[in-house]
């Protein structure tokens, strides 16, 4: 066999997948298991990423997690109190809730939800309840063969959520996941795996939240889902604000028919290290996906985005705007693709993405790429990197503003186009709060 | 069938215009690479000892190395031992004046246009032709050598500078640097060497055409510009090469070196066969071309036209290691039928108050793939590095592709790096426009065409702008509606 990267890692999960296989039961047959299978094949011969794969070029998560998380050990006790769960989550939200705590579904500290047309499951519940759903749709999006991280991901596909929305059923609330791990004791990894469906002309507002409480290394790789029909209208957030030794994946794709509109959110503002991908893949025409990001890092944090976006049938529209601040040791990775296939006439993509350095220690490595096979298209991507505008820094003081407080004015401003973006005024205040007080410590 | 379709088959059926052959006697090594044919080529040549051992290092660190796989290009794998590495045309003494210079090949140069004779008489230029890797005739030898400035072929300058090569050589692109780096620097056959002393204005633009010519031949091309403290040197390097079926491999090395104070401008045109419209033949284009700044103030330049080659994979590079340095990179890349080019260049701030400035303009027609591949980085020390990079991508046929990955990798929080890239067609608009004022569609093309690549062109010296621009115009006029 042939030398793969992550060896150790990878010889641990097979021996706990043995063990997922023998407590499944009678489950081991079904069409799911299969595709679990085939992950866990993939991920024992292709190995996780190499120091040199492309992808993963400024970010070695085979070598973090080799060093860092214990793949060996089952998942440790839950000990939070209620107090210590209540305060990760966003204040003044109207939403549904979903809590999972160290990845387990929390029926306790979740809501109930009962809205026609609107199915909420755990993902284990999904595959005995809409077994039939999760078959047509699960592992369909998110390719095994594009990312390690899936195949491991997949591979053990249990814990997470199932939201189907029917037909022209408008969620008049947002559905907001908390995922809340404790590593006060040892060091915890767990996966999630979402699934999210929207029929035609349905709408709905997807929210996931990461924490992790403790001192101890945690891993955390999540996969994501979305299937988004014609007309259908889906909004999905991510927040990031894990702990210092947190090192988390998570691989998000949609997937959207005709004349659908997709936006995604991604704020990412601590951890040890972060990776997420975002594939969008625009499969019908006149399609709209908006993606904006955030990156406000500190400390040693390394945040690393990639996002694709797939441009498949003609005249669909993409806009892309993501920003970071970095200061101390912090890493910016950014690399975002955006495809235009060849029957893609009169696409229109644009791509942004603007990062500051406030530190000598700070680094950003960003890789805006555009791909394109089709003439009559109209793509542009700009991507700049720099420090605050010191005449404007000057203007401020000159009005009597400290040095430090003008300094945070103006990345505030900078990262405002971002926060803009956001509909949600709840989850807007709450970010505005973190990275105020960020800025002006 | 419209009218646009009409011409878009008239423009691609068209035939290589400066297809044929020239029956020069050659003197060849057989095919194949090992250890013997480096000492043949080092043996044919009058090698001294210690670049035999230079050459013998660098072919077994080749035989080391993975071929790349990474340019977004695709070509039939290249049997290295099915190539010649060594072919000179036949020569008695070398030639003192243009008389002793073999008849059939200046008939060469005059059906490109560049006549010897010519090219003294009117242009001022000093031409070192290099016909199938052996330079074979240099003019204005004279006048340059009077304000100290060396301008000759590679073997001249082994034998009459040996100190000047020993020292410079291999130190911006080391032997081991990339595969087809270490392949060129096994088996390279000539090239150019120039060294301006310091404090001297070249007062002349230095010219090295090259032409492919004995079949299955690879080229491997050495090229040395040293420029002294305060020196400066504009050098022109133009291609063109004869219709031909097999693929043949041209691996160059281009070294610039430039001190406190100098200045270098490098500028090519590149027209070698892209193959026919089927995506038969043409030439591989591995290129490895790096420039340091090393001095205070200095400056390097690369403006290329890039308007051949059935595969180009080509990055003229600038370290910027002295403090206050420029680079700057300006570049056309047309590819038509089956073309596929991956170029771009890297730019390296190390010095403090370094600028870099890169202008990229790609034009895709036919089912051809052109990538811009691209990479600015600034380091920890870097103090208000500054760069600017813009790459643009124009499609005509809904066949082609048009790529970009730039890298930006940025240490320090005082550099200023922007980048922008668009892509788009001609508008129909834009086309109508100059219809309407009476301008033919065909005229129009061109016109908008040489609009959009105008920045580069301009960097041209003007020797090569008239070139470039038919070139430019004969590759694209009427390609699209």
């Amino acid at each position: 066999m042939k030398e793969i990267a992550g060896n150790t890692i990878i010889s641990s999960l097979s021996a706990q997948f043995e063990a997922f296989e023998k407590q499944l039961n009678g489950q081991s047959k079904s069409a799911v298991h299969q595709v679990r299978k085939a992950a866990m094949a993939q991920l024992q011969t292709a190995g996780l990423p190499a120091a040199r794969d492309e992808e993963y070029k400024f970010t070695n998560l085979t070598k973090a997690l080799a060093k860092n998380i214990d793949f060996d050990q089952a998942t440790p006790a839950f000990n939070l109190t209620p107090e210590a769960i209540k305060e990760v989550q966003v204040t003044g939200l109207d939403a549904y809730k979903l809590v999972f705590l160290n990845g387990k579904y929390s029926e306790e500290l979740s809501d109930t939800i009962s809205v026609e047309g609107l199915t909420v499951l755990p993902f284990q519940a999904a595959l005995k309840d809409k077994q039939d759903v999760v078959e047509q749709y699960f592992g369909k999006k998110a390719d095994l063969e594009s990312d390690p991280f899936i195949a491991m991901n997949t591979a053990f596909s249990m814990n997470g959520v199932f939201i189907e929305v029917a037909d022209k059923v408008v969620v008049d609330k947002p559905i907001v996941l908390y995922f809340v791990g404790d590593s006060s004791a040892a060091k915890l990894s767990y996966q999630i795996r979402n699934l999210v469906v929207a029929g035609k002309f349905a709408e709905a507002t997807v929210i996931e939240k990461f924490d992790t409480i403790g001192d101890n290394e945690s891993f955390t790789n999540v996969v994501n889902e979305f299937s988004v029909d014609h007309n259908a209208n889906v909004r999905y957030f991510k927040i990031e604000n894990d702990s210092d030794q947190a090192y988390h994946v998570s691989n998000t794709h949609a997937s959207q028919e005709g004349s659908s509109t997709f936006t995604a959110n991604t704020i990412a503002l601590n951890g040890a290290m972060v990776r997420n991908n975002l594939n969008i893949r625009l499969d019908g025409e006149g399609c709209e996906s908006h993606m904006n990001g955030l990156y406000v890092l500190k400390g040693k944090t390394h945040v690393d985005n990639h996002t694709v976006v797939d441009h498949v049938k003609p005249n669909s529209y993409s806009n892309e705007l993501y920003k970071g601040i970095m200061d101390d040791k912090s890493r910016g990775v950014f690399n975002g693709k955006i495809f235009v296939r060849q029957d893609a006439q009169k696409t229109n993509a644009f791509q942004s993405n603007k990062n500051v350095l406030l530190s000598d220690n700070a680094t950003i490595n960003t890789k805006p790429q555009l791909e394109i096979w089709a003439d009559d298209v109209k793509c542009s991507h700009g991507c700049t990197t720099g420090q605050l505008d010191q005449d404007a820094l000057f203007y401020l003081q000159a009005r009597g503003i400290l040095k430090d407080k003008a300094r945070a004015i103006l990345l505030k401003a900078f990262a405002s186009d971002v926060l803009e973006n956001i509909d949600n005024k709840a989850i807007k205040d709450y970010l505005e709060a973190i990275i105020t007080e960020r800025l002006e410590a | 069938m419209s009218n646009d379709d009409q011409i878009l088959e008239e423009f691609t059926s068209k035939e290589y215009e400066f297809g044929w052959t020239v029956d020069l006697e050659a003197d060849e090594a057989p095919k194949g690479l090992n250890e013997d044919i480096v000492r043949f080529i080092s043996a044919k040549k009058d090698e001294p000892e210690w670049l035999l051992e230079w050459r013998l290092d660098a072919f077994r660190k080749w035989k080391e190395m993975k071929e790349p796989t990474w340019p977004n290009v695709h070509y039939p794998k290249i049997d290295y031992q099915d190539i010649k590495y060594y072919s000179a045309p036949k020569k008695g003494a070398a030639p003192k004046s243009l008389d002793e210079v073999d008849p059939e090949l200046i008939a060469t140069f005059e059906k490109l246009g560049i006549s010897l004779t010519e090219q003294k008489r009117l242009t001022g230029v000093a031409v070192d032709a290099v016909i199938d890797s052996v330079s074979v005739a240099t003019t204005f030898k004279d006048t340059l050598a009077e304000l100290g400035i060396i301008f000759c072929s590679f073997s001249e300058a082994v034998k009459d500078h040996p100190e000047l090569i020993r020292k410079h050589m291999g130190s911006v692109v080391p032997i081991s640097d990339n595969y087809f780096a270490a392949l060129n620097s096994a088996v390279f056959s000539d090239g150019s060497f120039a060294y301006i002393p310091k404090g001297v204005r070249c007062p002349m633009e230095l010219s090295t055409y090259f032409r492919i010519n004995a079949a299955n031949t690879g080229q491997f091309e050495r090229t040395l510009i040293v420029a002294e403290e305060g020196s400066y040197v504009s050098y022109l390097e133009g291609c063109t090469a004869p219709q031909r079926d097999e693929n043949q491999l041209h691996a160059a090395v281009v070294e610039i070196k430039a001190a406190a104070n100098a200045e270098v401008k490098y500028s090519t045109v590149q027209n070698w066969f892209p193959g026919d419209k089927d995506g038969k033949g043409g030439i591989y284009n591995f290129v490895t071309k790096r420039g340091i700044c090393e001095g205070d103030h200095s400056k390097i330049s690369w403006t290329q036209v890039e308007t051949g080659s059935a595969v180009t994979w080509k990055y003229p590079s600038c370290i910027l290691k002295g403090d206050y340095s420029v680079g700057e990179f300006y570049s056309v890349a047309v590819t038509n039928n089956y073309q596929q080019a991956d170029t771009g260049t890297k730019m390296i701030h190390i010095g403090k108050n370094t600028k870099s400035r890169i202008v990229s303009k790609g034009i895709s027609a036919g089912k051809s793939q052109n990538s811009y591949r691209g990479q600015v980085q600034v380091m920890k020390r870097a103090e208000n590095a500054r760069n600017h990079s813009q790459c643009d991508s124009l499609l005509m046929g809904d066949q082609c592709g048009a790529h970009t990955f730039p890298y930006i990798d940025i240490e320090n929080k005082s550099a200023q790096v922007e980048h922008e890239a668009t892509t788009s067609k001609i508008g129909e608009d834009q086309i109508f426009y100059c219809q309407q004022r009476g301008i033919d569609e065909e005229s129009a093309v061109a016109l908008i065409v040489n609009g959009y690549a105008k920045e580069v062109l301009k960097q041209l010296p003007m020797e090569f702008a008239v070139e470039a621009q038919k070139l430019l115009a004969l590759t694209l006029e009427g390609s699209v509606g």
